[in-house]
């Protein structure tokens, strides 16, 4: 009698505490859920573009000209998309109407080339963004330290310190950053870092509608992205520049520049 | 008048405070070296945490469904279950709060950036039903005829 | 149009073919300015380091003229990069958290370094004039006179003493500190060159070359600008006294010009260092042409077809050859001299112009152009700022220092020394 006294007692106890329990914990954290909870330790933002499922649809540059207030149409934005099309001639015809924030749906490259359909080898669109290089030429040119590297490998820029030399967008290889028109500042890409901190993708990659973005973190060896990125073959962006570029290319032509 | 010469130099090292008491004063205490060593860490380390509360402005599918349940199924059920809402509606930012209404985008400029015919035949953009712009009904909104939330079935 | 859509650059940038969305010219004629302004001091402060140090006696009417002249020089070398930040309130950054891994950031530093070094040398070169000056001002009437007198008391630093003794410890210390004053003048420049030498994203920039052809450079231009300005007081001096003569100024005994003699050994000088700079600048050329990188198509285009003249006719036909001719054929005259050290001068501006602008021409896509326009009629800041009248504005400001420090600092007067 007294020991069923003491089960009962016990399996009260026990449902007590589970109903006391906020049903918050017993939701599945995603891995970018927890890592934003435990702080950037051990954490290296990368992206993945995968080149042979994008579509030029420009959603990308709409929603991070939105998302990260540059103004919508001024022509200067974090990340663009370039049109390659190649012809049977050899010859490369490169175009990126506002920096495809509209998409394309204009044959003509832009604007007045018009490359004749029998002519096209192949064609292909090419998203670029920042590519948060492990050696960033751009942090180490700043003078003022104004812009810098973070723990997670993000290269931001602080607003308050710039002064407007314009040397970083000198230093940059890749042409990804630019004086934002209100703040008159050195901007650029930050890998959406507001949105990654709390564990959402970056706005381009939700607005994708291809999964042709992608970002992860490539110190985690179960994240999807770093497995891609270890298994597939992938390229990277002007590697000669010795700058270790971390945004990663599936299907990458030897045409894009 | 044995040291004359070093005169200048006492004017330099005042400067020089003057510089460095400037400093002490304008200069964040949190700026400094941090993490990635001088070339690269070399910043205010408060600057981070200005852009980790920068604002969110696109929500997500899942922020809609708190309100636009029928919709958000109704999409997802579609063939363009991959379109996020506020790609066609605009970012959400305090929606129903600030802005209390979105507008929405009914040009035909939204659906040509993927329906638009290209000739790429050996790109993924092929796949995608097109139409000439030029050709295909050009004065009319095309969601007058289809239904962008199930693009499969036309509407009258 | 609304201000929130005005892009830095847009405005005097024309693309052509592919150019990646985000690039403008940023860096414009104010930056060419910059390295021609600074390479302008470093220039006149060799020049009079020459005298001071390796005792070119055939030097020393130019020593003094030209060490005021680098003073005047120093704060031009700096207004050319306010004006062109974007933030110029923030400038002061650069003083306060010099980030040492950017060529921008030693800037501060051996900017102040040669300020010093210039002015701790004019003061030793000047010392006794003040202290002369504190004596002969003492007792005159007229508040222009006892401020004048505060003035040269102060800049004394408290130091009377004129007795030989003295006066042997301020030329050794000249001495020194226009030995000094050469490898920072040197360095100053030679940051500048590194500025652009050490952009590795930017083909024509990247070059260890660079920072020592800036340096030739910036001593043929200065070198170039105080015999031009030397001329042309002098000149203006004759003229006056010759004019006061015939009005029948007694007063009036000597009339005399620039001296063939000064203008023709400082000539040497000139040759020496503008055969060095074109030698290195070639020999860039060549080695680009040989190792035909992969960037050496697109620069090949902007060189030999879309900057063509401006290369090859303006900075080495008209700025480097002709002048160089000019100077070598003999019977020197001062009027010959002084239109060669303008092509000179034009030469070294063609040569900072070609760099900057050139260096922006093509796109880092190396699949398009970018055409500069320069805005000439300001219509708003900051197109003053950026465009012709920022560049004169920048290019007159020393003259009137210039003259401005003449009222304290006499370089010419030959009756004061």
């Amino acid at each position: 009698m007294s020991c069923s006294r003491r089960k009962l007692l016990k399996s009260a106890m026990t449902v007590t505490l589970a109903a006391s329990l906020p049903a918050s914990a017993f939701r599945f954290l995603s891995p970018a859920e927890c890592r934003a909870a435990t702080g950037t330790e051990g954490t290296r933002w990368g992206f993945l573009i995968d080149t042979n499922k994008c579509v030029g649809c420009g959603f990308c540059v709409k929603a991070c000209k939105k998302e990260n207030e540059i103004p919508y149409d001024a022509p200067v934005t974090r990340t663009w998309v370039e049109r390659y099309v190649i012809t049977r001639d050899g010859k490369t015809h490169i175009d990126s109407p506002l920096g495809g924030r509209d998409g394309f749906t204009d044959q003509k490259i832009r604007g007045e080339e018009l490359v004749k359909p029998e002519d096209i080898a192949k064609t292909f669109f090419v998203p670029k963004l920042c590519n948060q290089c492990e050696n960033p030429p751009c942090v180490q040119v700043c003078p003022v330290g104004a812009t810098f590297q973070t723990g997670d490998g993000v290269t931001l820029v602080d607003r308050d310190w710039c002064i407007g030399c314009g040397y970083c967008i000198m230093a940059c290889p890749y042409g990804v950053r630019f004086f934002h028109p209100v703040h008159r500042v050195a901007d650029k890409c930050n890998f959406c870092y507001h949105r990654i901190s709390q564990g959402r993708q970056t706005a381009c990659v939700d607005a994708c509608p291809f999964g042709a973005r992608r970002i992860g973190n490539l110190l985690d060896q179960n994240d999807p992205l770093t497995r891609i990125i270890m298994t597939e073959p992938i390229a990277v962006l002007k590697d000669e520049y010795g700058t270790k570029p971390q945004a990663f290319y599936l299907g990458l032509d030897r045409n894009v520049r | 008048m044995k040291n004359h010469l070093l005169r200048p130099l006492w004017c330099i090292l005042a400067a020089i405070a003057l510089i460095l008491i400037a400093r002490h004063f304008m200069v964040p205490d949190d700026f400094g070296v941090h993490g990635k060593g001088f070339t690269y860490g070399f910043h205010r380390l408060s600057n981070v945490k200005e852009w980790q509360d920068f604002k969110v402005k696109y929500r997500g599918r899942e922020y809609c469904r708190e309100c636009h349940e029928e919709k958000v199924e109704k999409s997802n059920s579609s063939r363009h279950r991959a379109i996020q809402c506020e790609n066609c509606h605009g970012p959400a930012v305090d929606h129903p709060d600030d802005p209390e209404t979105l507008a929405i985008d009914t040009g035909r400029g939204l659906c040509l950036r993927c329906h638009a015919a290209l000739p790429y035949p050996d790109n993924p953009r092929s796949q995608i039903i097109s139409i000439d712009n030029a050709e295909h009904n050009p004065d009319t909104d095309c969601s007058e005829c289809h239904d962008p939330h199930n693009p499969d079935r036309e509407e009258g | 149009m609304n201000r929130e859509l005005i892009v830095h650059g847009a405005e005097w940038t024309e693309k052509l073919l592919f150019v990646y969305p985000n690039e403008y010219i940023y860096w414009s004629i104010q930056i060419v300015m910059y390295p021609y302004m600074t390479g302008l001091v470093a220039g006149a402060f060799v020049l009079s380091s020459l005298y001071h140090v390796f005792g070119q006696k055939d030097l020393k009417e130019m020593a003094r003229f030209s060490l005021v002249f680098s003073l005047a020089l120093l704060p031009v070398a700096m207004l050319p990069l306010l004006m062109h930040l974007q933030q110029p309130l923030q400038g002061i950054n650069v003083m306060f958290t010099p980030h040492f891994t950017s060529a921008i950031a030693a800037f501060g530093i051996v900017f102040s370094t040669y300020a010093a070094i210039v002015l701790t040398e004019i003061w030793f070169v000047y010392r006794e004039y003040f202290v002369q000056q504190t004596i002969a001002l003492q007792g005159i009437e007229g508040w222009a006179n006892r401020l004048k007198r505060v003035l040269y008391h102060i800049l004394t630093l408290g130091a009377y003493s004129t007795d030989p003794a003295a006066l042997a410890k301020d030329r050794k210390a000249i001495r020194i500190m226009a030995a000094i004053g050469i490898p920072v003048a040197g360095f100053l420049h030679g940051y500048a060159g590194f500025i652009f030498g050490s952009v590795k994203a930017n083909a024509l920039w990247m070059s260890p070359l660079m920072p020592v052809i800036f340096i030739m450079s910036a001593v043929v231009s200065g070198i170039a600008l105080c015999m031009l300005t030397y001329i042309i007081i002098m000149e203006w001096k004759k003229l006056k006294a010759t004019l006061a003569k015939g009005r029948g100024d007694e007063s009036v005994t000597v009339i005399r010009g620039a001296e063939m003699e000064v203008i023709s050994k400082t000539a040497r000088y000139l040759m020496m260092f503008l055969v060095a700079a074109i030698s290195l600048e070639i020999l860039d050329l060549i080695f680009r042409g040989y190792t035909a990188m992969k960037s050496w198509d697109i620069l090949r285009s902007v060189m030999f077809d879309a900057d063509f003249a401006k290369i090859f006719v303006l900075q080495y036909g008209l700025g480097n050859a002709l002048p160089f001719i000019m100077l070598l054929l003999p019977g020197l005259t001062i009027r010959r001299t002084a239109a060669a050290l303008l092509l000179v001068l034009f030469g070294v501006f063609m040569m900072r112009w070609n760099v900057v602008i050139g260096g922006q021409a093509f796109s880092l896509s190396f699949e398009g152009f970018m055409h500069y326009h320069l805005p000439i009629i300001p219509h708003d800041m900051e197109t003053f700022k950026e465009g012709l009248f920022g560049a004169l504005t920048v290019a007159a400001t020393p003259f009137i220092l210039f003259w401005g420090l003449n009222k304290i600092l006499p370089t010419l007067t030959l009756e004061d020394r």
